[in-house]
């Protein structure tokens, strides 16, 4: 039986009380992060306020010039709802003049750019607020490597890496999240008319199914088909899954010495905190 | 006769056992003040959970003339102490210990035995396992400890009891995980269930304590928990808050209940012994 229910007063407990302990352990009490209005951002953008309390927390919008208006709008109508700090710092005069240098940029190329001249901007002003990135990865993008590396992928903590998409939309709806950010289709808007269920060529819904079963679960592809999943919707995800693992791990280091960071030389980050 | 058990579901500073010392003796004090007889420490309370290679650095002798032992030792001598540590040996190994500390002297140390290494565990890597366990005397009767994964397995608990413990002492840190449409986690839900089993088919005391806070990305949930010999809860110190939890457990519950349901007096222990030696191939 899948059951992707969760119980989202404890799911909010634990998640607040990471934030403020993975926070405060370090010396900070102040947390920032990218809002597009999408479901992903918001959640994280909720979760920090209840951990740190509005004044401590910078949303920031960070529009390219196809950014449609409603989804500035839902991020400016959810930063007001909950009173945190703002900024909006347009990326098109960032983004424009790299992707000009070159005749054949792909719609690709230029959404990994947006991605990380994103990432440029929330780590610039990490230092100018005294904050830590917050994530807004869930555990559906992180296992299927729908992101960008070292762009919205870069964070100092991923509060919601652990929750399917499915499982965000609960959390969403218990943190008071507005029912038009949970209900639009999710978009990474980085060309007009984008969906991820589109490019992806599955839904959320389907998916999150699957990985359960195969991540949480341990299920063999091969059982997944016998539950009734489709042949090659199993072979593409455990496909996508396996290609893009590079995302969710440290870049290997060729192991020389005695003792190699990474291999034999392992401590948490926590480290004597 | 009544006693009285702090359950110390506190926070640790990862590898730095001076800084957890100095909450140890903080607590012990809040201890002192509410009466308690005995405090319980969770695993690890002296250099936190997930050390890997800080283990060699947090590792103490315990002995008097080590320093943070001295004090523990010092704070013992009006209240009895179970405090989690990297116990090296003479030969240089290290286990996940928890010593036993009453009247300014070291009652017993149990190094723990299982050590998972499975998941997101990987204590066998970094530590040597166990190879013993004993129940101990104490004032306030015989006792036994068990930390973490030892209660995992029936065996040891069920070891301890017939060597006479009738109060087992849990210690851990326990990473929280499972979560469901449940309002608890599963990990929470089913150590809670274990502690109560044994409580009831052993017919003893069962004090449990459980670590709270973050390292890394692991939560440990808290939860500790004191059973009764019938299986019933004494008192449940709650989830992921640090708290000091005192309660009085009655003695002579002990007598009340195996009076009702005798399950000590009618286990076959040479019945086990001679079917382990048949399964064992021994004979």
């Amino acid at each position: 039986m899948i059951n992707l229910n969760i119980n989202t007063q404890l799911t909010e407990k634990i998640l607040t009380g990471f934030i403020r302990s993975e926070l405060n352990r370090v010396g900070f009490k102040r947390a920032l992060l990218g809002v597009s209005g999408g479901i992903d951002s918001a959640v994280s953008l909720y979760l920090s306020a209840k951990a740190l309390g509005p004044e401590n927390v910078l949303g920031i919008r960070m529009p390219y010039k196809t950014s449609p208006q409603h989804t500035l709008d839902d991020a400016q109508t959810m930063i007001d709802a909950l009173g945190v700090q703002s900024m909006t710092v347009e990326i098109t005069d960032m983004v424009d003049p790299l992707v000009a240098k070159f005749d054949d940029v792909s719609k690709l190329r230029a959404g990994n750019i947006m991605a990380r001249m994103r990432m440029i901007v929330l780590f610039d002003q990490s230092v100018a607020f005294n904050g830590l990135v917050m994530g807004s990865s869930n555990k559906t993008e992180l296992l299927l490597g729908y992101s960008t590396i070292f762009g919205d992928s870069a964070a100092a903590l991923q509060p919601i890496g652990d929750l399917y998409k499915t499982q965000v939309r609960q959390l969403a709806r218990h943190l008071g999240v507005p029912e038009a950010v949970i209900s639009k289709a999710p978009s990474a808007d980085l060309w007009e008319g984008q969906t991820d269920e589109g490019e992806l060529g599955y839904t959320y819904a389907d998916v999150d199914q699957l990985l359960y079963l195969l991540v949480d679960q341990r299920y063999r592809p091969e059982t997944c088909v016998e539950e009734g999943f489709d042949p090659t919707f199993v072979e593409r995800v455990v496909h996508r899954m396996r290609q893009n693992h590079f995302k969710r791990v440290m870049p290997p280091i060729a192991k020389l010495s005695q003792r190699t960071i990474g291999y034999d030389f392992l401590y948490l980050r926590d480290w004597g905190t | 006769m009544k006693i009285k058990i702090a359950l110390a579901q506190f926070n640790t500073k990862l590898g730095d056992v001076n800084a957890n010392l100095h909450k140890h003796l903080t607590l012990i004090d809040q201890a002192r003040q509410q009466k308690a007889d005995l405090v319980i420490f969770p695993e690890l309370s002296l250099t936190g959970y997930a050390l890997l290679d800080l283990v060699a650095d947090a590792a103490i002798r315990p002995h008097e003339d080590d320093p943070v032992f001295n004090e523990l030792l010092g704070a013992s001598r009006d209240i009895d102490l179970m405090v989690g540590f990297v116990h090296e040996d003479r030969r240089h190994r290290f286990y996940i210990a928890a010593a036993y500390l009453a009247e300014g002297k070291i009652s017993h140390i149990h190094n723990k035995i299982y050590l998972p290494t499975y998941g997101m565990f990987d204590e066998g890597r970094f530590f040597a396992p166990g190879d013993s366990v004993r129940a101990f005397d104490t004032r306030f009767g015989r006792v036994g400890m068990l930390i973490c994964e030892d209660f995992w397995h029936a065996s040891l608990p069920y070891l301890l009891w017939l060597d006479g413990a009738d109060i087992l002492l849990f210690s851990s840190a326990s990473p929280g995980r499972g979560l469901t449409h449940e309002p608890r986690l599963s990990s929470s839900e089913w150590v809670e269930h274990t502690n109560r089993a044994y409580a009831g088919l052993f017919t003893n005391f069962v004090a449990h304590a459980n670590r709270v806070g973050y390292e890394d990305g692991l939560n440990f949930w808290g939860g500790s928990t004191i059973f009764d010999p019938n299986g019933d809860l004494v008192v449940r110190a709650p989830d992921f808050e640090d708290t000091l939890t005192v309660a009085d457990i009655d003695l002579n519950q002990l007598h009340r209940s195996r009076a009702r349901l005798p399950l000590l007096r009618d286990e076959r222990t040479i019945l086990v012994q001679r079917e382990l030696e048949r399964i064992l191939g021994k004979s």
